[in-house]
């Protein structure tokens, strides 16, 4: 009745078992608890449950929403850290046997397989989700994504897998199979408890909402432009973001179809990647790496987009050859898709196999260099201002570049035959994630937070975060070098030499580091959601463009934006469009609108992701009547919303929207400053 | 200042340790022409691109400290975005280097290749000794099928004689690695990997299994101890006397495997064991999935399938004309 | 030298409904269906001959092959007359004939369940003989079963899913006549039938024709 937790036959699954055996489970259990009780209690008692409703769970503005996902990606990212911190901590005192350290074998594989899956899956994707959702429209001069429900859709189905994912912590376990669970060790023999169905199920879910969001994305971006802005008159930020959901939406497939049959496997007894009936788990190794590598492009791309909105703008100059910065980013898309086959040279493909994917790797170095050359030609001869963005993107431009050369490296075939695996692989992708992905995102952060609140963010915390990172990355990733050209493969829950220690130990300080970076970051999102509860969420408007000689148009409009973005959609007549309507001198209307008109809320998205995370839990737990329930209930709730749903959305009126703009206008007036 | 300057000291100190603990550093210590010929291509690669990297790194320090916004007396050109010149010169330099890189790969890989036997010249013309691995849950088996021995995680080979050994695993992905003889190789069920390594000194070098494959993962290292000819005939007598017998079912008992968390089981199940009197097609039969009784091996099932559609003679790796050697029994049809 | 261009934000735009955003997205999201199936269809081809000892699409149970072409070639009818009808249906709704288009759209959906009704009773007998030690003596499913099963099963998935939106268009119709936004949804559908039609023929090709040769 109960599926897995109550079924004698069942000796694998054991749900409380890590809260009964495990302390530190025990604990993070307890406190996770306590803090959302405390959380929920305060929503209740200050009467919010309302306005959280109205203007944050069914909200289909691409503003919320963008900043619902930014907040998931830092939940999350706390808990990913947590893992790391936790990873570095047992490592520096792993030296001897089995029982060394303060993580046994089966705990410190779930931890390392949580890492990376949260990272990668429920932290940068959602963080890149978020910067789109909130800085896309925006900058293409629209009111809205393309399908506003999608969205609201997509985030509540993030949400249900991130949940899922965390679920996993206190009741049952987590999977012990590395971020991509390579069968057969992920399938039904020999992982027959609940850890990897809980991998299965909230990546299933992250997936459909990844895939629904990049439908949603592309579709604005060609359809939702301003009038005037060409395809190559597009912010860079816009092409590297049409770039990357391209790609999502042709490797999302075969990451779902792997999943899948993996699930078939263990649900229905098929056998695609067993060790039996004909099954060949390397074509699963194929179908993940498929995924995976582009999917790391995914995520860098949108962080060059970001490095090339920064760097203009703090240079005070323009991108130095944006069409052959596009071509490099096109270039780059149609590579990653055909190299995959890096992640396996070792599997014995062959020579000829081998060598085609060890060169197409190489290949995707040049236009990655000429974006950096591009960055540097940016700076170079401009006026060059040192606020945090600024710092974080020449942080990312000189730590990526080792993060390439250490992945080129890798990418020479026989080099690889020695480095497949190791410690050195790790600290390579680390190298490349931290250095590329993370420093961008933060710094993009960083960037956009006056956009978005109106107010810019401590700057002493700000220069702090960054410093704390930068060393804390080269504390911890270097001796990781060391310790992969010592010899020592990845995934090693203790060691035996005793001269492998003090890399380690050197390592957990660079985390502690980098712990102390995150906490500033913390400290300054802690510091604006306080500012947006003194303001009972009506932030105070104010100017348009704190940063200064800014170019795209994200930067006309107030801070934060008006509900509707823009109160008549700009003309656009060249690349930096805002930058141009600033030279040509075009004055900003202050009179004459008319009504707007905008989507409705939904509840439809909510109610959603809820049940198809009842239908997660079920399905991990065998609780089959209660998963054909909710699906059918979710099922259900899409028919409802398709038949009974407002879609004709509501107006604006142009009263309402002169009013804004004159609240606008006066604190413009007030600052003594022009839009 | 004394105190920065006795921190700059200690931190010397500590990193020249830990630098010059270097000839631990597997990798960059080869024992072998193959984990030799791999370091210089990382050193030769490594040196080409620091030619571009080290210069970009130092132009984003130089660059950031001469064109700031406070120095007025430097050029300020907000508008130049575009010149053909530098456009030729920041695409041509990274397709040089890659070119070179290609070049080398290319040729590498070729010559490198795991199932390529060592030529003559690099490993004169012994027969290679074969070493037949199985990796298993959580252990290595490593079977000398011309001897008719086996152990567990340990292997003993002379000095200066190639060695051709065949990798396969009974149920998850591994691979098997000994860092300074060269080649991580993919061991995988019901696939037979071929590797060639040779040892050019005399030692006892470290190995383990490079791909995760649960939590007794850790155990599975071994030791490669390379040794003149007469200490391997040694050690060959040694394990025929200690070993215990090596059939289909004692291999049947020695794939299972000890429960989730229990750690001293894995740490016993991985000691080094002998076993002599191995039965002879004990490989052949791990390799096709056909060790317990009344299974058939793969080889035969799969050239069956492959001779009876249209979809086998086109897909299937498998002959469909394969004659099979009957002196190795096979049950079934 | 400016190029501009006729950008509407669809949905956003005052009493114009402009369905081209919203058949665009759709056409985006079959786009990745389309990359779903290529991946099936490619798992197929690895697995297409590994029966493990056990039945294909020649093997003769009762006196039949497995895979009967006879049954599997009145499924294909089914389904390409099928879209012919609702391509029927379409030339109605440009007409503006409520009552045409719900005609066609019927026959279209009857046509669509006698196709799945049959596929869900091939699935069900090739259980049973997968399930009889005397065919499979393995006893398990092999993998060229199982891609099968997924890559037939997924697009007999695929055809549910369009049977009932296809209901739902019942329903949209008789509330909302034939105005802008059914329309729209009817393109939707359209595009979503034809698309299954095609893959149709891919597996048909692939896995029928193929498999009995």
């Amino acid at each position: 009745m109960f599926g897995r937790f109550t079924d004698p036959n069942d000796q694998t699954a054991q749900p409380f078992y890590a809260l009964m055996h495990e302390p530190i489970v025990l604990y993070t259990c307890i406190v996770v608890v306590v803090l959302a009780v405390v959380v929920l209690a305060a929503i209740t008692l200050l009467g919010w449950w309302k306005p959280l409703w109205k203007n944050w769970i069914t909200t289909v503005d691409h503003k919320r929403i963008g900043l619902m996902y930014i907040i998931l990606a830092i939940v999350m990212l706390v808990r990913g850290f947590a893992d790391a911190i936790m990873m570095k901590g047992h490592q520096a005192l792993a030296l001897g046997d089995a029982s060394a350290g303060f993580l046994p074998p089966d705990h410190f594989d779930q931890v390392f397989t949580a890492h990376g899956v949260i990272m990668i899956f429920f932290m940068a994707t959602p963080l890149l989700f978020g910067l789109l959702n909130y800085i896309l429209p925006l900058q293409l001069g629209a009111r809205d994504v393309a399908f506003p429900f999608a969205n609201n859709l997509g985030f509540w189905i993030t949400f249900a897998g991130a949940i899922l994912i965390n679920i996993s912590l206190g009741i049952g376990n987590f999977a012990r199979v590395g971020w991509l669970a390579y069968a057969p060790l992920s399938d039904g023999i020999s992982s027959p408890d609940t850890g990897m169905d809980y991998y299965l199920w909230s990546l299933q879910l992250s997936g459909i909402a990844t895939t629904m969001g990049a439908v949603n994305f592309i579709a604005t971006i060609i359809k939702c432009r301003a009038p005037g802005m060409a395809m190559f008159k597009m912010p860079i930020f816009a092409w590297c973001a049409l770039v990357s959901n391209v790609i999502i939406l042709i490797i999302y497939p075969p990451l779902t179809v792997a999943f899948a049959l993996l699930s078939c496997d263990r649900f229905l007894g098929f056998n695609f990647f067993t060790n039996d009936g004909g099954a060949n788990p390397m074509l699963y190794v194929n179908y993940v790496w498929i995924f995976g590598h582009p999917e790391v492009y995914v995520l860098v791309l949108p962080a060059f987009g970001i490095i090339s909105e920064i760097v203009p703008t703090f240079s005070s100059k323009r991108l130095f050859g944006y069409t052959s910065m596009v071509w490099a980013v096109l270039v780059i898309m149609i590579l990653s898709m055909l190299v995959w086959g890096h992640h396996f040279f070792t599997m014995g493909g062959g020579e000829q196999v081998n060598t085609f994917f060890g060169i197409a790797t190489m290949i995707i170095a040049i236009p990655t260099g000429v974006k950096v050359f591009n960055w540097l030609f940016t700076m170079y001869k401009g006026r060059i201002r040192f606020e945090p963005p600024m710092l974080w993107a020449m942080g990312m431009m000189f730590t990526f570049v080792g993060g390439g050369l250490t992945g080129v490296l890798l990418s020479i075939v026989p080099a690889d035959f020695q480095l497949h695996n190791t410690e050195f692989l790790v600290a390579h992708f680390h190298h490349t994630i931290i250095g590329g992905v993370v420093f961008s995102y933060l710094g993009g952060l960083a960037f956009w937070f006056p956009k978005v609140f109106g107010v810019k963010p401590n700057r002493a915390l700000g220069i702090a975060s960054f410093w704390f990172w930068f060393f804390g990355f080269y504390f911890a990733f270097f001796p990781i070098y060391i310790v992969g050209l010592m010899g020592e493969t990845r995934r090693m829950q203790h060691y035996l030499e005793p001269s492998l220690q003090p890399y380690f130990i050197v390592a957990f300080f660079g985390a502690v580091l980098i712990l102390l970076g995150i906490l500033c970051f913390v400290i300054q999102v802690i510091l604006a959601i306080w500012y947006l509860i003194k303001n009972k969420c009506t932030l105070p408007v104010n100017e348009n463009d704190p940063w200064g000689d800014a170019r795209s148009l994200e930067w006309s409009i107030s801070s934060p934006p008006p509900v509707y973005n823009f109160a008549e959609l700009p003309q656009v007549e060249d690349e930096d469009a805002y930058w141009d309507m600033k030279r040509r001198g075009v004055p900003r209307k202050t009179s004459g609108f008319s009504k707007i008109h905008l989507p409705s809320n939904t509840n439809a998205g909510f109610i959603g992701g809820i049940l198809l995370l009842i239908v997660g839990f079920s399905l991990v737990w065998h609780i089959w009547w209660l998963a054909a329930i909710a699906f059918v209930g979710f099922i259900f709730t899409i028919l409802c919303h398709s038949l009974l749903g407002n879609h004709h959305g509501y107006y604006i009126s142009a009263e309402e929207v002169q009013k804004t703009e004159d609240q606008f206008t006066a604190v413009l007036n007030a600052k003594g400053v022009k839009a | 200042m004394k105190k920065i300057k006795y921190i700059t000291g200690l931190a010397a100190v500590l990193a020249s340790a830990l630098l010059l603990s270097g000839c631990e550093w597997d990798l960059l210590n080869p024992a072998g022409y193959v984990a030799h010929q791999e370091r210089t291509l990382m050193y030769i690669c490594v040196a080409v691109m620091l030619c571009v990297v080290i210069p970009v790194m130092i132009a984003i320090i130089v660059f950031a400290i001469k064109f700031r916004a406070t120095n007025t007396q430097s050029e300020y050109l907000p508008d130049w975005g575009n010149s053909h010149r530098v456009e030729m010169i920041m695409w041509g330099i990274p397709i040089c280097i890659i070119i070179v890189l290609a070049s080398l790969t290319g040729y590498y890989t070729f010559k490198l290749e795991p199932s390529r036997v060592l030529s003559a010249t690099v490993a004169g013309d012994q027969k290679p000794l074969q070493i037949d691995a199985v990796a298993m849950d959580w252990k290595w088996l490593f079977i000398y099928p011309e001897y008719g021995v086996a152990t567990i995680n340990e292997i003993y080979a002379p000095v200066n004689r190639q060695v051709f050994l065949q990798i396969s695993s009974e149920s998850s992905i591994n691979a098997f690695w000994v860092p300074r003889l060269g080649t991580v190789l993919y061991a995988m069920p019901q696939m037979n990997a071929k590797l060639h390594l040779i040892a050019d000194v005399e030692g006892v070098f470290k190995g383990m299994s490079a791909n995760y494959s649960g939590d007794g993962f850790n155990e599975m290292r071994f030791m490669w101890h390379s040794v003149p000819q007469d200490k391997f005939n040694n050690w060959i007598l040694q394990v025929k006397n200690a070993g215990k017998p090596l059939g289909r079912a004692e291999y049947l008992d020695l794939a299972r495997h000890p429960k989730v968390g229990d750690v001293a089981a894995k740490k016993k199940d991985a000691q080094v064991r002998y076993f002599s009197n191995v039965e002879k097609d004990l490989y052949y039969r791990i390799v096709n999935r056909c060790v317990a009784d009344g299974r058939i091996c793969n080889e035969r099932l799969m050239a069956r399938d492959a001779a009876s559609s249209l979809w086998g003679q086109l897909c299937s790796v498998f002959d469909a004309d394969y004659k099979f050697d009957n002196t190795t029994s096979q049950d079934g049809a | 030298m400016s190029v501009v261009s006729q950008i509407k934000t669809a949905r956003m735009e005052d009493d114009h409904y402009d369905g081209s955003t919203m058949v665009l997205g759709f056409w985006i999201y079959i786009l990745t269906d389309l990359i779903l199936f290529a991946t099936l269809f490619a798992n197929f081809a690895v697995f297409s001959s590994a029966y493990n000892g056990g039945p294909h699409g020649t093997t003769i149970v009762d006196g039949e092959p497995l895979f009967n072409l006879n049954y599997v070639l009145v499924e294909t009818f089914l389904l390409l007359i099928s879209s012919i009808t609702y391509g029927l249906a379409m030339v109605q709704a440009n007409k503006n004939n409520l009552s045409g288009v719900r005609a066609w759209m019927a026959i279209t959906f009857i046509l669509g369940l006698c196709f799945i009704i049959m596929e869900v009773n091939e699935f069900h007998h090739l259980v049973g003989v997968l399930h009889d030690p005397a065919v499979n003596p393995a006893g398990i499913t092999s993998a060229f079963f199982s891609a099968f099963f997924v890559l037939v099963g997924t697009h007999g998935l695929h055809v549910t899913v369009g049977l009932i939106w296809m209901a739902l268009m019942f329903f949209h119709l008789s509330r909302a006549g034939l105005d802008s936004h059914n329309k729209t949804r009817l393109n939707c559908l359209s595009l979503f039938w034809h698309f299954l039609d095609i893959v149709w023929v891919g597996v048909f090709t692939a896995v029928y024709l193929l498999g009995v040769l």
